[in-house]
């Protein structure tokens, strides 16, 4: 078999074999760590002397004695009344709801004595399926955010709800009368209930008007829908059904509209195995190297300026085949379309083409081209709009216009908070000077509540009551898992009150379903048993009686037709505002995965701290740049992160970021994230990054999120760092992704596996044969992952997941600089590039890369401690506080660990992580880390898990909680472990199912059965799969954690369009 | 109306002793009735063989005596001679739905719901009617048989552990006693032997015909004072010295956080003995997650309401329960103004160690008494055992696992039997692996 030749790096610094990244690549650890630093300077002449020894000594030696005379006393509180479904010490599980502005989740809440403390997806849901994303998951610490207001307030100063309220409706009725207007701002609202509750209000006070905007809009998609089918509607998609995916720099594993769904549907036609050998192909044209891009099988660099010609290309490209009529376009050069057009137009009906535009003609276009491949109905259902993204940025615009005039009377922010994140953030601000009344329901102080008058803090969603309907028919509800923590109350309760309604939330949510969904008998009883069921399962499918009667609840009925064929006038408009070559620096602003439109999640520190999947970069945004551009610019990026400030000026307005060199960013193109800068998000998001939200800007009644022209840059001659996690540990060229693509997988499923000999004095051996080791006995279980590198997509839920599981410190800015972060799971981004010639040397090698690193291939590789049979950790504890268990697990004892750190250094792996702080109780740590370091906050922390303090060593243990809690129920039931049964967290919250789980002593698990378990003995596991294999092989560690390689559908030929 | 009386009675002899002393007269007198009543009664229907009465003891204690003993009043009536009292489908129908035996207009039903303040009993209807014949054949044994409860019910409470000791070995109070005799003795051995050797010497002295060693080895004197400041005599004393002070600072260091036999004074006096001991009530009705959860938990106080919402309601230490719930008597509701009950812990683990009451009591069979001690002769809780490490790991290495029955074990111990005599013990499963307790 053909050994690859692919050479795969972790970043430009190990390509131009940069200083510093040498003097790192083999070390783990960077000598002389500055653990003063944070106090202000280390200064040797303060180095502590003998006596100080001795005194501490004294003082050591005085104070253990004093300890050990009295031991505290400690107290037992019991309930008074028991609630009768709480046993102290069993966890309880409620199906909820997850909505933050128009992102939604179907969940279920794991609460431990009546604490909420994990989300897990919750798997009755016909939307996401159990799925979740890293955002979901860290929703739960938001709960415990200190910077969340405790009481409401009145012109600033703390007040109460009597008050409030009657302020309120005075107000609200001299208003209504004088006649002016009142408006209700939010973002899409997902709830019908919350909507018949500002019916209510609209119906109580005249002229008030609701407005909705989206913190990134889709309004583009919803007018081109208009625009064809007279339709505005954000239709359903479905990626698991194309066969062909040509995305416009829609990155809909990632940020767009519903990656959580998207990335469930879309992998499913890019899992292999089981006698499934195709997959999807996958054509990707960006600018910015977003997570869709990282994972499709071709992407090509487009500049934002061009996109609309290469939409327009692709269409004229369809339409000759099709017979549709074409139009004159400017020509622009990029590759590929052809290509895809081609495909596209064999794969009619199962294909799908996407754009991430908010530009109202581009997406008429991309419409049309999905109309002219039959799509809709069939990857596309416009029969089933969903209802993500309800914002109106037309509407909005008036709004402004109107607050600027004076036109409006009073003003309620509903969980809006729009001076921050909208484009015009700035002329709200000022026209609010104008308003009478300006309510906020924000759960903080944000930038728009500031400037209020009353504030009415709303619950967070694990405090409320609601129902949401992500798309007709599919609803689901929100319940309360924990009583209000503090004097705050539910806007829709807010609502009701103000518009002279008594009745709960609650009381009004059931009658409304009551109501609604049951018409069976007026029996209470009747309603009570329904109405349990919801709750228990989270979800309810509404079956109108129209679909009964046809017994059909797809959407084939009717095909939906173009009304409009004629695209001149969108043609038209992409000719004047698109360029072939344009010159000038491009803007684009995007989301991260991490921190999305920056609202209660800016100030979430697992967010901040969550490496961006792509830049592998923590708590700041940056621009992204070409390294053709950086390197015309003079910028020079060292692996401590070091790297220059960019000014950027845009119509007057100026903004001071520092450079980030992104292979794959096509060139003249400038990445900005949004959701940084944020004033007044509390603690831990004031102050990081810069706000990018002003540079977007509205033109012709749309957001645009990218900016053709008009942009200067500057290098500033400051310097500044970005803490990045990436480049802390090399590969040295070993196989350590292995990979192959698609035509030659199908010939031989072993494609691109590796497998290493060991020279030996009787020849060549594969590495299990030449062994000290006497392996283990596992009579009981033995549990393994598999990690399926050609599902994985990188979208670090997991990461998210472990930490809320396992109380995984966040260490800050500064410590992640210090290469101390301590993520048990990272997810390892490799940038890959073609062959290079041969014949050269190792530097030559890596030199001769450089070219291609322009546009770099991108695996994702999840990576935690892999619980190696023969664990080279264990062997060197000189305190065996690492050890195996008789289950597979390489234990890590942390009261018996003494920190020498000899195992970390031991790894080739580098998972093991050091705590070189007492993270939790220290003021050091307090705003970094307040899940550790507040009362309120250690209420998230996991009982099961010890918290960790300093001079120990820890790392992944395959949630061990789990297991023993999973075997433990089991016996308590007395049998056997039922598959699937026990999960890692990791596992369970991975929405592309990359990670399967189990005991690999079961021959009917689903491990057993993926890996094709064929014999195992006492030192080795013998696996079937041809596409399953350990990382660092040749080491013989034999882990328990296998990979799969990674297949991408592209021919094994070096294709160019 | 014997049993009339005496309920009568003992609402009014709420003092715990004078019950006592009242029951085992009862006890004797019934005793003595039930031997010349036997053939009158209706035994005939009522099962006599063991199995029988065994299987009605485990529902009797499941089911009933969370209201219920055979020898006196708790919640409800005291069930002894019921058989004699009522016949058996009088019973079944009343154990099935009692309220519909009320409800039927029976007097002596009607009669016993007014007594008891309208208090009603659970519906057993699940129970078949054999099963509650059973409980009765049970009921009968215990009222033929008055067993231990009634023979230590006249015995003061803290006398009956004593007499069991000498069983196994020498008990360590006679220990230390033999010990300091066979020093005095050693003493008194040696003062007789150093009054001999002087004795021989000057008789020795005294003979003249001696030559010069002799002499010279007469004329030895014992010098004390050499032999103290001799280097070899300071070097085992400072060795001495140095190990005692070492094995105590050791033993000291070793005890730290070990609190063993601590015994701290509760906010309420609630006494095991009394409860776990004399009522026998079982552990499971107060610990609710013993048999579940990780925590066995603490009461909270709506199970002592249980009973003590009727039972020794003039009690100082029930009036804290009542003040803590902030409890109405006449109303008999809860009221808003709570106050938890601050207990002060006992067993405290570190949290580095994780102890999962479940595994233990449910899954391994484990008695409360082989960690807890003899809880149910405690007046005041104490720690029995010292809860370190090394006690946890002896345990686990000496154990066996109880796999009969239980599904979980059964490959484990084909396998285990396979390669091995003994039988399949906590160790052979892992039990002293470090992730087994910490993570």
């Amino acid at each position: 078999m053909k050994e690859s030749k692919k050479t795969y790096w972790k970043g430009l610094e190990e390509l131009a074999q940069d200083e510093s990244f040498e003097k790192y690549a083999k070390k783990e650890f960077p000598e002389y760590l500055p653990v003063n630093l944070q106090k202000g300077g280390f200064d040797e002449d303060e180095g502590s002397s003998r006596r100080d020894f001795l005194k501490l000594m004294g003082f050591g030696v005085a104070a253990a004695s004093l300890a050990a005379c009295e031991a505290p006393v400690r107290k037992a509180i019991p309930y008074l009344n028991k609630p009768v479904d709480i046993d102290p010490g069993i966890p309880n599980y409620y199906a909820s709801t997850y909505v933050n502005s128009g992102n939604y989740c179907s969940i279920v809440v794991k609460t431990r004595e009546g604490r909420p403390i994990k989300i897990e997806g919750n798997t009755l849901s016909p939307v996401t399926k159990g799925c979740v994303d890293a955002q979901v998951e860290a929703s739960v610490l938001s709960l415990y955010d200190d910077a969340r207001l405790k009481k409401p307030f009145l012109s600033g100063e703390p007040s109460s709800w009597s008050e409030i309220d009657k302020d309120m409706i005075d107000k609200l009725r001299s208003i209504s009368s004088s006649g002016d207007k009142i408006c209700l701002v939010s973002n899409t609202i997902l709830s019908p209930t919350t909507k018949t509750v500002i019916a209510d209000f609209q119906k109580k006070f005249s002229n008030v008007q609701h407005i909705v905007y989206d913190t990134y809009s889709s309004d583009g998609i919803k007018l081109a829908h208009n625009n064809l089918f007279g339709k505005p509607i954000l239709p359903s998609f479905d990626f698991g059904k194309a066969d062909v995916i040509v995305s416009f720099a829609a990155d809909f594993l990632g940020t767009w509209i519903s990656p959580i769904e998207f990335t469930h549907q879309y992998i499913q036609n890019r899992k292999l195995g089981d006698g499934k050998k195709t997959m999807s192909r996958h054509y990707h044209f960006e600018a910015n190297l977003s997570l869709t891009g990282a994972n499709a099988d071709h992407r090509i660099k487009v500049k934002p300026s061009q996109e609309g010609l290469v939409v327009a290309q692709l269409y004229n490209f369809l339409a000759k085949k099709a017979g549709a009529p074409g139009y004159n376009i400017s020509k622009v050069d990029i590759g590929f379309i052809e290509k895809a057009g081609n495909e596209l137009w064999s794969k009619r009906g199962k294909s799908l083409v996407v754009s991430g535009s908010n530009d109202p003609s581009v997406q008429t276009v991309v419409a049309r081209i999905n109309d002219l491949l039959g799509n809709y109905g069939k990857t596309i259902d416009i029969n089933t709009p969903v209802n993500y993204r309800q914002g109106n940025d037309g509407q909005f615009a008036d709004f402004i216009k109107d607050l600027q005039g004076g036109r409006v009377g009073a003003v309620i922010f509903i969980n809006a908070n729009p001076v921050y994140n909208h484009p015009q953030g700035s002329d709200i601000a000022s026209g609010l000077e104008k308003v009478k009344l300006k309510v906020s329901t924000s759960d903080r102080m944000n930038e728009t509540a500031v400037l209020c008058d009353i504030v009415a803090p709303d619950n967070h969603f694990m405090e409320s009551w609601d129902d949401s309907e992500p798309k007709p028919g599919y609803y689901s509800l929100t319940q309360p898992v924990i009583r209000t923590l503090f004097d705050t109350r539910q806007m829709q309760e807010s609502l009701l009150t103000w518009s002279g309604n008594s009745e709960s939330y609650f009381d009004y949510l059931r009658n409304s379903w009551k109501n609604k969904f049951y018409d069976k008998d007026d029996s209470e009883l009747g309603f009570q048993t329904f109405w349990d069921q919801v709750l228990y399962d989270g979800v309810y499918k509404h079956v109108t009686p129209q679909e009964t009667a046809t017994g059909n609840d797809e959407n084939s009925t009717d095909e939906p037709l173009a009304i409009i064929e004629d695209l001149s006038a969108q043609f038209l408009e992409i000719n004047k505002n698109y360029k072939a070559d344009n010159n000038g620096f491009e803007l684009v602003l995007y989301q991260k995965v991490g921190l999305g439109d920056g609202g209660v999640q800016a100030n979430n520190p697992w967010l901040q701290e969550m490496p961006d999947p792509i830049t592998k970069s923590t708590w700041d945004n940056y621009a992204t740049m070409s390294l053709t551009d950086a390197k015309s610019l003079g910028v020079v990026m060292s692996a401590e992160g070091d790297t220059n400030y960019v000014n950027i000026t845009l119509e007057g307005k100026t903004i001071k970021l520092p450079v980030l060199i992104q292979p794959g960013q096509a060139a003249r193109t400038i990445g900005i994230a949004l959701g940084y800068g944020r004033t007044h998000a509390g603690k831990v998001g004031d102050k990081v990054g810069v706000n990018a939200y002003p540079l977007a800007s509205v033109s012709k009644g749309v957001i645009k999120y990218t900016v053709h022209e008009g942009v200067d840059l500057a290098i500033d001659s400051e310097k500044t760092k970005i803490a990045r996690t990436q480049t802390h540990q090399t590969i040295m060229g070993r196989h350590i992704i292995q990979e192959s693509t698609l035509d030659a997988y199908q010939k031989d499923p072993s494609a691109g596996r590796v497998h290493p000999k060991i020279a030996t004095s009787e020849g060549f051996k594969a590495p299990q044969k030449i062994t000290l080791w006497k392996g283990h006995d596992y009579n009981n279980h033995h549990w393994g992952l598999i990690i399926d590198m050609n599902s994985c997509t990188g979208c670090s839920a997991c990461i998210v997941a472990c930490q809320a599981e396992n109380n995984i410190p966040v260490v800050g800015k500064q410590e992640v600089l210090n290469r101390r972060e301590m993520h048990w799971i990272r997810i390892d981004r490799y940038y890959s590039s073609n062959e290079p010639d041969e014949g050269l040397g190792k530097i030559q090698t890596l030199r001769s890369l450089e070219e291609p690193s322009d546009n770099p291939e991108v695996t994702f590789q999840p990576m935690m401690c892999q619980h190696c049979n023969n664990a080279p950790c264990e062997t060197v504890c000189p305190v065996a506080a690492t050890t195996h268990s008789s289950e597979g697990l390489n234990q890590m004892t942390y009261n018996r660990c003494i920190g020498t750190r000899y195992c970390a250094n031991n790894c080739p792996y580098k998972v093991r992580r050091f705590n070189w702080f007492k993270y939790h109780d220290n003021d050091q740590f307090a705003e970094a880390n307040p899940s550790m370091n507040s009362n309120l906050g250690k209420m998230v922390l996991n009982p099961d898990v010890t918290v960790r303090s300093r001079g120990v060593m820890e790392k992944c243990s395959l949630c061990v909680q789990r297991i023993q809690a999973g075997k433990l129920k089991a016996k308590k039931e007395n049998r056997r472990l039922v598959d699937g049964e026990i999960t890692t967290a990791c596992t369970n919250s991975c929405p592309a199912d990359a990670m399967i789980f189990g005991d690999m002593n079961d021959p009917n698990s689903k491990i057993s059965k993926a890996l094709k378990i064929k014999a195992k003995d006492k030192t080795n596991v013998e696996v079937g799969e041809p596409r399953a294999y350990h990382v660092l092989e040749e080491l013989n560690v034999n882990p328990n954690v296998f990979y799969l390689t990674k297949i991408r559908n592209k021919s094994s030929e070096g294709e160019e369009a | 109306m014997a049993e009339k009386k005496i309920n009568d009675h003992m609402r009014r002899l709420l003092h715990p002793k004078a019950l006592k002393l009242f029951f085992t007269l009862v006890l004797s007198i019934f005793i003595f009735q039930s031997a010349i009543s036997q053939d009158a009664a209706a035994s005939g229907e009522i099962p006599t063989d063991e199995e029988s009465i065994a299987a009605g003891k485990a529902l009797f204690q499941e089911l009933c005596t969370v209201c219920h003993a055979v020898d006196r009043k708790v919640v409800g009536p005291a069930l002894m001679n019921v058989y004699e009292r009522r016949d058996l489908p009088w019973i079944i129908a009343f154990v099935k739905n009692s309220q519909r035996v009320i409800a039927s207009g029976d007097p002596y039903a009607v009669a016993l719901y007014n007594e008891y303040n309208k208090t009603q009993m659970n519906n057993f209807d699940y129970l078949s009617d054999e099963e509650i014949i059973n409980i009765i054949a049970y009921v009968k044994d215990a009222t033929e048989n008055p067993a231990t409860p009634a023979v230590a019910a006249g015995e003061d409470a803290g006398a009956p552990s004593a007499g069991t000791a000498g069983e196994g070995g020498i008990p360590s109070q006679y220990l230390t006693a033999i010990l300091v005799g066979l020093l005095v003795v050693l003493v008194i051995i040696l003062g007789v032997l150093v009054l001999i050797i002087s004795v021989l010497t000057r008789y020795l002295k005294e003979k003249k015909q001696l030559d010069e060693v002799d002499q010279e080895l007469l004329g030895q004197k014992l010098e004390f004072g050499k032999f103290f400041t001799s280097s070899g005599f300071l070097g085992v004393l400072v060795f001495l010295f140095a190990a005692i002070a070492f094995k105590s600072v050791i033993d000291g260091l070793y005890n730290i956080g070990v609190q063993q036999n601590y015994e701290p004074t509760q906010p309420i006096a609630f006494s095991h003995a009394l409860h776990a001991g004399e009522y026998e009530i079982d552990c499971n009705y107060c610990h609710t997650g013993v048999m579940k959860s990780k925590n066995a938990n603490i009461p909270s106080a709506n199970i002592c309401m249980n009973c003590h919402g009727q039972i020794l309601t003039e009690s100082s230490e029930i009036a804290k329960i009542y003040e803590a719930l902030d409890y109405d008597k006449t109303t008999q509701t809860y009221g808003p103004n709570q106050k938890p009950i601050e207990w002060i812990r006992i067993h405290n683990l570190p949290d580095l160690a994780y102890f999962n009451h479940a595994q233990h009591v449910n899954v391994g069979g484990i008695e409360c008494q082989t960690c807890h001690g003899e809880i149910q002769e405690m007046v005041v809780v104490k720690q029995h055992s010292n809860l370190t490490m090394g006690w946890c790991i002896d345990c686990h290495r000496q154990t066996e696992i109880k796999t009969v029955g239980n599904k979980y074990y059964d490959q484990l111990v084909e396998l285990h039997e396979a390669s091995n005599k003994e039988q399949l013990k906590v160790k052979d499963i892992g039990g002293l692996e470090c992730s087994k307790c910490h993570y």
